[in-house]
């Protein structure tokens, strides 16, 4: 189902005529409201009127995360306070919270984004919607929140934390669908499997899963837990917050609102925008942002795009689930590897721990990698064979997906933890003096 | 009867070894016998010791990935051929062995071993019937 079939199954010309009026009127906007992209395209050369052609983009300057982080916390703001409805801010787990305001056409815009991914995983008015996401500074709950009222559904706003009173408001409020991390999804129907009601108590049969990665498994398990269909979709608070992408029903690859994000994939190293279908990092201009509008702004996540037409009918660009990030991404033998494929591999397996760790060295001039996971299955220690089937099988899954060698060594139970709290995901040794 | 041994997963590094056993030590466990086998990586150390159920909390706790399996204590005359008999016995009745380590205690002139076989009851009673004695878990403390 479409929320705005016209702009959805647009046909690729007009989409890039609008995309390009809107590419220029941003960047004279920016040009003109932020001092610090005025300084940036001064510097670069470029104005509006030079940029002839989509592809011209690549002559604008790049912006980062660090860019926000310096001009905390209203500096990039193109409009002053009175126009600013609503500000959200990120965390700030890695340095400054990355603060955004969004002005009332804004937040409009926002909630047509969501509204237009929602009913594309095929939320109706008729569902009854709970919003598991924390509320607060975050930008998915409110921005599910906005788009899902939008649609005429009706919101919970629940929230996070809670766990058995949110899942009595499943049951006695019939709730067909949820909105929550993968992670908390699967934590809920854990619990919901401990309480005294038979599952089919719950009537919840879509799920909006989002705001953080969930493997093909992952999402299998979730489906599986609650018997319902699951969607991703994408987004960034720096970009709006969710609504820059979702699956459709077809679940494959996440639409982009095209018309008010513009998508390039480039190579992470060399920023050179990459061919279509090629794997890079996904770089997005806002196109009608007024708030706080971001050219090319670098997201740090790995994907690709393409443009064929969806059999959903959305001629729309359509990404890729991310693979991973740019930071996290570790070059080993001239092979690109990320953390989250070898998670996607090792979740499966119930002998083994959540945690891993990769170990990067160098000898003589080959790279070497390690993988540590901890076993935690004692039934196996009786034989040594069985030990070793169970390295030898992980360690040919590691192979197949990675595509190099590796060593694949079995750990103490939570060996791997002992950094801070959090696990240390990567151990690169290739520097270090021996 | 069969006695209660305990399987440890021990990383290959310097001082773990050292640090279970301390750990068992501070519990006051006394250790009856122990076995250790290891790879390049990783070693499965095997114990034997009176209270197995405790001890085996005693390492979850400590966060070690454990287990508890029954294997068989056999009583071995201490002269030459002793042992052999007994493993013909076993072999003879189409059961495998999977590991064996032997110990001895103060008390007897007989040396101990503990097997691990494949079919448990049919090597009791095999042994049985050949006047071997199976030791239970109370008779070596």
């Amino acid at each position: 189902m479409f929320f705005q079939k016209e702009i959805e199954t647009m046909n690729r010309k007009d989409m890039e005529a609008l995309q390009l009026e809107r590419l220029k009127w941003t960047v004279d906007y920016c040009y003109k409201n932020v001092p610090f992209y005025t300084k940036r395209l001064d510097e670069a050369g470029v104005t509006a009127d030079k940029i002839k052609s989509l592809e011209d983009i690549k002559y604008i300057p790049v912006t980062t995360k660090a860019d926000l982080r310096d001009n905390y916390p209203f500096g990039l703001f193109a409009r002053p306070m009175k126009d600013i409805v609503r500000i959200h801010a990120s965390s700030g787990t890695t340095g400054k919270p990355t603060v955004v305001g969004y002005t009332k056409h804004d937040i409009d815009v926002w909630s047509d984004c969501v509204a237009r991914i929602v009913m594309a995983a095929g939320a109706t008015a008729d569902d009854i919607v709970q919003i598991s996401f924390g509320y607060g500074m975050f930008t998915g709950a409110l921005g599910l929140h906005f788009g899902l009222e939008k649609i005429g559904a009706s919101v919970v706003p629940n929230s996070s934390g809670n766990t058995e009173k949110a899942l009595m408001f499943m049951r006695d409020f019939g709730t067909t669908a949820l909105v929550a991390t993968p992670s908390y999804a699967l934590y809920m129907s854990e619990v919901a499997k401990e309480l005294d009601y038979p599952m089919s108590d719950y009537k919840i049969r879509l799920g909006l899963l989002g705001s953080e990665g969930c493997t093909p498994e992952m999402r299998t398990q979730i489906e599986k837990a609650w018997g319902l269909f699951a969607t991703d979709n994408y987004g960034m608070s720096e970009l709006v917050g969710p609504g820059v992408s979702g699956e459709c029903e077809e679940r494959c690859g996440l639409h982009f609102n095209e018309d008010y994000f513009y998508p390039e994939i480039v190579n992470s190293e060399t920023l050179e925008p990459l061919a279509e279908g090629e794997t890079g990092e996904l770089v997005v201009t806002t196109l009608c942002k007024e708030g706080i509008p971001l050219l090319r702004y670098r997201t740090r996540d790995i994907t690709r795009i393409t443009y064929e037409p969806c059999k959903c009918g959305r001629t729309s660009a359509r990404m890729d689930k991310v693979i991973g990030r740019s930071d996290d991404m570790l070059k080993i033998r001239g092979v690109n590897v990320f953390p989250s494929q070898i998670e996607s591999t090792l979740i499966g397996s119930d002998k083994i721990g959540a945690n891993y760790q990769l170990v990067v060295r160098r000898e003589g001039f080959a790279d070497t990698l390690e993988v540590k996971v901890e076993l935690v299955d004692g039934s196996i220690l009786e034989s040594y064979q069985e030990v070793e089937k169970l390295q030898n099988s992980l360690k040919h899954k590691l192979q197949t997906v990675l595509g190099i060698q590796c060593k694949l060594s079995l750990v103490e139970p939570k060996s791997l933890q002992r950094f801070a709290g959090k696990a240390q995901r990567v151990l690169d040794l290739r520097n270090e003096n021996k | 009867m069969a006695i209660k041994q305990i399987s440890v997963f021990v990383e290959n590094k310097p001082g773990r070894l050292a640090d279970i056993t301390e750990l068992l030590a501070k519990n006051n466990i006394d250790i009856r016998a122990i076995s250790i086998a290891d790879t390049t990586d990783f070693g499965i150390l095997r114990l034997i010791v009176k209270d197995p159920d405790a001890v085996v909390n005693i390492l979850k706790e400590d966060g070690m990935t454990v287990s508890a399996t029954e294997v068989l204590g056999v009583a071995i005359p201490d002269v030459p051929g002793g042992f052999a008999k007994a493993i013909r016995i076993i072999t003879d009745k189409g059961i495998s062995l999977e590991y064996a380590y032997a110990f001895i205690t103060p008390k007897s002139g007989s040396a101990y071993v503990i097997i691990r076989v494949s079919d448990i009851a049919l090597a009791t009673e095999a042994l049985n019937d050949a006047g071997i004695k199976i030791i239970e878990q109370n008779e070596i403390f």
